[in-house]
């Protein structure tokens, strides 16, 4: 056999292949455009499925006439008030919890057992105890929100490197020093998973009371206009739930940049 | 001042509720701007020592203290993990001891400043530990040890984790900071050439349980000791060690 050249490529180069940015546009692009086609010649009725310009169309109205205005501070004084009681007695207890033995023994096994109810299904109860006013809104938002929150600040706590504590120890830190210092930074990044895992069932309960029980809100009006079969503008009310799930997991992400610069 | 190890014993109880001895009648002590190197196979109880004399542990009997001094002696201890606060920059973390003392802004900054400049950390002050090397975070370790001014400076396989390049690096680097600061130390390592290297007096430990094999004392200048002329004596010290420690070494395999 003849003798020949042989150059050695690498074959694994499509691991480090780079996609161009717009890329990540193209599916929802399509969707978007395939949907419109699909409603405008009429393969599906405007009533099972409006098209997304129709959408457009009827929110700009509905926010020019001051009803989204309306719908959205009632649902985001809930959501805000809720999730904040809910997020700060979470943090708290959490710490807590992960740092006094005592307080673990004993408080861990009722975290525990309340956790896995289903929060909805205490809505009920707390409407008979606090009415139907905003309280039992705002309450089960912040039970909800507790529940992640307290579970992984408490195991964050328990991932705080013990070296680290250690080593504030030595170097002169009392106890409250090592939770200022040490267990309330090392657990931040449980913490901030918690806070997101809390943001999604913070929004779903905000959704489920308000169509329970509520005049106001964008739960209450994606109910109203199902009832109605006024398919855009319940529409309307889902692209808001979704922008504000948006946002609200990207401002916690900007939090999270801005607040652990350290992360690896 | 000294710091004296007074018939220190450990027992820990293992899994199967059985009493092992990691250390017995270890009797010691540690004189002013002495640098004393405790050497042993793995598992003879240099690190649970280490941690008895920091206050990390408490002896099953004996104790530890020290001679001579006028007030609460400050201890300042270089991981083996490093354990720099991630969170913190290199400053941040190397004046921590000083802030918890309650030292002023001012004086933060210039001993922080000081001890950064000491092992060459100046350019990497407002880093993170992640964005650090392993040898420059270990620099780091020391700077935030050494800024407590320690009574006693405690140092536990700090270079372990380094590579061999950098290792003898920071193993000559370490001695210039030495000459500077003439701290009492107290170094543990299982490298027998490092113990030579740096030690005014190397304490061989046995295992099983954990005693004081042999205490030998290096007669040799602190500096220099790589040197051409003192390579015979240094390797001669460093073969009486492994000649101690080998037995031990052997066994320690077998489990």
């Amino acid at each position: 056999m003849e003798k020949q050249k042989q150059v050695i490529t690498n074959r694994v180069a499509f691991l480090d292949k780079k996609v161009p940015f717009y890329t990540s546009f193209l599916g929802i692009a399509g969707i978007l455009i395939l949907w419109e086609i699909i409603s405008r010649i009429g393969i599906v009725s405007p009533l099972f499925l409006p098209a997304p310009s129709n959408i457009i169309i009827t929110g700009w109205e509905m926010f020019v006439s001051g009803e989204i205005y309306g719908n959205l501070t009632a649902s985001l004084y809930r959501i805000v008030l809720g999730y904040a009681i809910g997020a700060t007695f979470g943090i708290l207890i959490g710490l807590i919890l992960g740092f006094f033995k005592v307080a673990d023994a004993i408080g861990t096994p009722i975290v525990y057992s309340i956790y896995p109810i289903p929060k909805i299904a205490l809505l009920p109860l707390f409407i008979l105890w606090l009415g139907i006013g905003e309280l039992s809104k705002v309450t089960i938002i912040a039970l909800g929100v507790f529940f992640p929150v307290v579970i992984n600040t408490f195991s964050g706590v328990k991932s705080v490197d013990p070296m680290l504590i250690k080593a504030a120890v030595t170097f002169g830190s009392n106890r409250i020093n090592v939770i200022r210092k040490v267990i309330l930074p090392g657990s931040l990044p449980m913490i901030f998973a918690g806070l997101k895992l809390a943001a999604g069932t913070s929004l779903l309960l905000l959704v489920s009371a308000e169509m329970i029980a509520a005049q106001e809100g964008i739960g209450s009006m994606v109910l109203h206009y199902g009832n109605l079969m006024i398919t855009s503008k319940l529409m309307v009310g889902v692209l808001i739930l979704s922008l504000l799930g948006l946002i609200f997991n990207r401002g916690l992400r900007w939090l999270e940049n801005k607040l652990i610069p350290w992360k690896e | 001042m000294s710091i004296v190890i007074e018939d220190v014993g450990k027992i820990f109880i293992d899994s199967k509720k059985k009493e092992v001895t990691a250390l017995k009648n270890i009797n010691f002590t540690i004189q002013e701007e002495e640098f004393v190197v405790l050497v042993g196979p793995s598992g003879c109880g240099k690190s649970t020592l280490l941690n008895i004399v920091g206050g990390l542990m408490s002896p099953t009997s004996g104790s530890v203290y020290f001679e001579e001094i006028e007030e609460n002696p400050n201890l300042g201890i270089v991981f083996q993990e490093i354990a720099l606060f991630p969170w913190r920059t290199v400053f941040e973390n190397v004046v921590y001891g000083l802030q918890e003392k309650g030292a002023s802004k001012k004086e933060q900054q210039e001993i922080g400043n000081h001890y950064i400049d000491m092992v060459g950390l100046s350019d990497f002050k407002n880093a993170y530990p992640k964005q650090l090397s392993g040898g420059m975070k270990q620099r780091a370790g020391i700077a935030r040890a050494l800024a407590v001014e320690p009574d006693l400076l405690l140092m536990d396989e700090p270079f372990s984790a380094l590579d061999a390049q950098t290792r003898t690096l920071m193993q000559e680097e370490l001695l210039t900071i030495w000459n500077r600061t003439k701290l009492s130390t107290l170094y543990v390592t299982h490298n027998i050439e490092e113990a030579v290297y740096l030690a005014d007096r190397v304490i061989v430990l046995s295992r099983h349980p954990g005693q004081i094999k042999q205490i030998i004392n290096i007669d040799l200048p602190k500096t220099g000791r790589n040197d051409e002329k003192y390579r015979l004596q240094s390797s001669k010290y460093a073969d009486e060690i492994w000649q101690l420690i080998r037995h031990d070494a052997e066994e320690a395999l077998k489990e």
